[in-house]
């Protein structure tokens, strides 16, 4: 614990990803990737289908090790401090992953388990992440009986359990109301404020963009742009934030954007 | 309630979790297979079939080779044994088998939709991830062998009650060996459509060309070229190890003047050349080759499937990342 380098003066980034790029056979779907996601930052992953996004969080997730570069979760390498990296990190996949026979509570102390957390210790999270996300008194209920956004809130309780700096979520909002989204949204952005996550939120939609937050922009395995909301129109020299992205990726955007 | 008072004040981002003793593993280790247990018992058809299909075979074809193939006295049996109760052991190495590419095919579907990727982020090494996961298959499999057997009991298949202890091993063995095969293959399946193809090309063959239906001597008179095949595929020893388990036996006892399993007749008592038996007091080998083809298998199999789950050298990094997700 005492080799953990996050306490001290200057805080560590919840998240840096510097120079990587990755290849599938001659294709290359990153290229020289560099980004950071700052504790207490809600950052956009902004990028269209295709642009690298889910290759980037199966990276950092370590799916599978990244060859170039260095990613760093709190100052721990995930390639050669993978437990240390892995224990700070939370994910909220593209698909749903929770197992829709078993109730909200049985898949939130499977995952803790995988955390290696013990069982009545476990309850009491798992009960606490269901308050987080609104949804306490549906605990006993199976998966299966949950809306899309329900199950998306249990996805994110779920990542919580083990207590994370940094925050992944890969595309959270696909297929959702405007409700579920902004219920979704919220959450999120209340989890950043209250508790400093480190947030790193990949979308396409580019309605998701607050004034505040961070914006990094990934096209076609290159970062054209990473800092804040004004930085961006300024880089464009544009007005608001969809004009920047057409402007910068050379793309009409008008269509991906809901 | 002190806890629930400190992460109100500390910020959540600023707690440092500890770092993972062997409570830790337990308690991963018990949620994994906990999970697959709970999953089999909330799916009550899969229960069903997966118990019917042995009972068909056992009801059915049993009952309808039983004139057609005589099976004569051999070890572990001491008197001649009617069909039924000579394909039991296949049936329950059935039974094994079908569990493991259910769970192969299952990783896959996990794949698909994520949830092997919620399993592979845990902190934890992945080797103890996976076989964790495979441990809890092979429980589930050995549930199903055993309400299996409880049937068997009232159609006259009778082992002696050691017979039940003893048999415990060798399920959980073979279940490893079949389940860690099962875990290569979803490594190396990218996409779930394959899997009918697989199924074919491996379920099929190594049932049938095995000792799960007739004995060794019977498919030798048949065809020598299957009788090689036979001798070569795990699962042939793996029903004959369930087999001699269920029997309260390890392995065969060799009399000079027997087969020994790579070679000739044995020449002397007592005495051979390879590794695979173990001499006896009175002078005679006991043949233990059943045992060791399939921990060897066990090891070999888990160990390719380590290597290909492995997030640097592994064959999902080659193949162009996760299903579910890569753009």
């Amino acid at each position: 614990m005492s080799t953990e380098p996050t306490s001290g003066a200057a805080p560590v980034d919840a998240l840096v990803v510097n120079g990587v790029s990755h290849n599938f056979g001659e294709k290359k779907v990153l290229d020289n990737v560099s980004l950071s996601v700052a504790r207490g930052a809600f950052t956009v992953l902004l990028g269209l289908n295709g642009a690298g996004k889910s290759t980037l969080f199966a990276l950092v997730t370590r799916l599978y090790d990244n060859v170039s570069g260095e990613i760093l979760i709190l100052g721990n390498d995930v390639r050669r401090r993978p437990t240390a990296a892995l224990q700070r990190l939370g994910v909220v996949f593209q698909s749903k992953t929770l197992d829709s026979d078993l109730t909200l509570t049985q898949n939130l102390l499977y995952h803790s388990a995988l955390h290696g957390i013990r069982k009545d210790e476990a309850k009491r999270r798992s009960q606490q992440a269901l308050e987080t996300v609104g949804l306490a008194d549906r605990g006993g209920e199976k998966v299966r009986n949950l809306s899309g956004g329900q199950a998306r809130r249990v996805e994110i309780a779920r990542s919580l359990l083990h207590r994370p700096a940094l925050m992944l979520l890969d595309e959270a909002t696909v297929g959702l109301d405007i409700g579920s989204r902004e219920s979704v949204i919220g959450i999120v952005r209340g989890l950043v404020a209250r508790e400093g996550l480190g947030v790193l939120w990949a979308t396409h939609l580019i309605d998701e963009i607050a004034p505040g937050d961070r914006v990094v922009v990934l096209h076609k395995g290159k970062v054209l742009f990473a800092g804040d909301v004004p930085g961006l129109l300024a880089a464009a020299k544009a007005t608001n934030a969809r004009e920047s992205f057409r402007i910068l990726t050379g793309t009409n955007v008008t269509a991906e954007a809901a | 309630m002190n806890m629930e008072a400190a992460i109100s004040v500390h910020p959540i981002a600023d707690i440092v979790p500890p770092r993972h003793g062997l409570g830790g593993y337990i308690a991963c280790f018990k949620g994994i297979v906990w999970r697959e247990v709970l999953r089999f018992l909330h799916q009550r058809e899969r229960f069903f079939s997966a118990l019917v299909r042995p009972l068909i075979w056992l009801f059915i074809f049993a009952a309808g080779f039983r004139q057609v193939l005589g099976v004569s006295i051999i070890p572990p049996y001491v008197t001649y044994v009617l069909y039924e109760t000579f394909i039991t052991p296949g049936l329950i190495g059935m039974i094994l088998l079908f569990n493991a590419m259910q769970s192969s095919l299952s990783m896959v579907y996990d794949r698909e939709t994520g949830a092997m990727r919620t399993l592979l982020v845990s902190p934890f090494p992945r080797s103890f991830l996976l076989i964790s996961k495979l441990i809890g298959g092979v429980a589930v499999a050995v549930l199903q062998a055993y309400v299996f057997l409880a049937i068997a009991y009232f159609w006259e298949i009778q082992p002696p009650w050691e017979g039940y202890f003893a048999v415990l091993p060798a399920l959980v063995l073979t279940g490893l060996m079949l389940g860690a095969l099962a875990l290569l293959m979803s490594s190396l399946i990218k996409q779930l459509e394959n899997f009918a193809g697989v199924m074919n090309f491996v379920i099929f063959p190594m049932f049938f060309a095995s000792t799960a239906l007739y004995p060794l001597w019977r498919i030798k008179e048949g065809s020598p070229l299957l009788y090689e095949i036979a001798r070569l595929n795990p699962f042939t020893h793996a029903v004959e190890l369930i087999r001699f388990a269920l029997y309260g036996q390890i392995g065969r006892t060799l009399e000079v003047g027997e087969e020994l399993y790579p070679g000739g007749p044995l020449s002397e008592p007592g005495f051979s050349t390879d590794g695979l038996y173990i001499p006896l007091q009175s002078g005679q080998l006991l043949d233990i080759t059943h045992l060791a083809v399939v921990v060897g298998c066990t090891v070999l199999f888990l160990a390719a499937a380590i290597y290909a789950y492995n997030p640097s050298k592994g064959l999902i990094a080659r193949r162009g990342g996760p299903a579910g997700g890569a753009s």
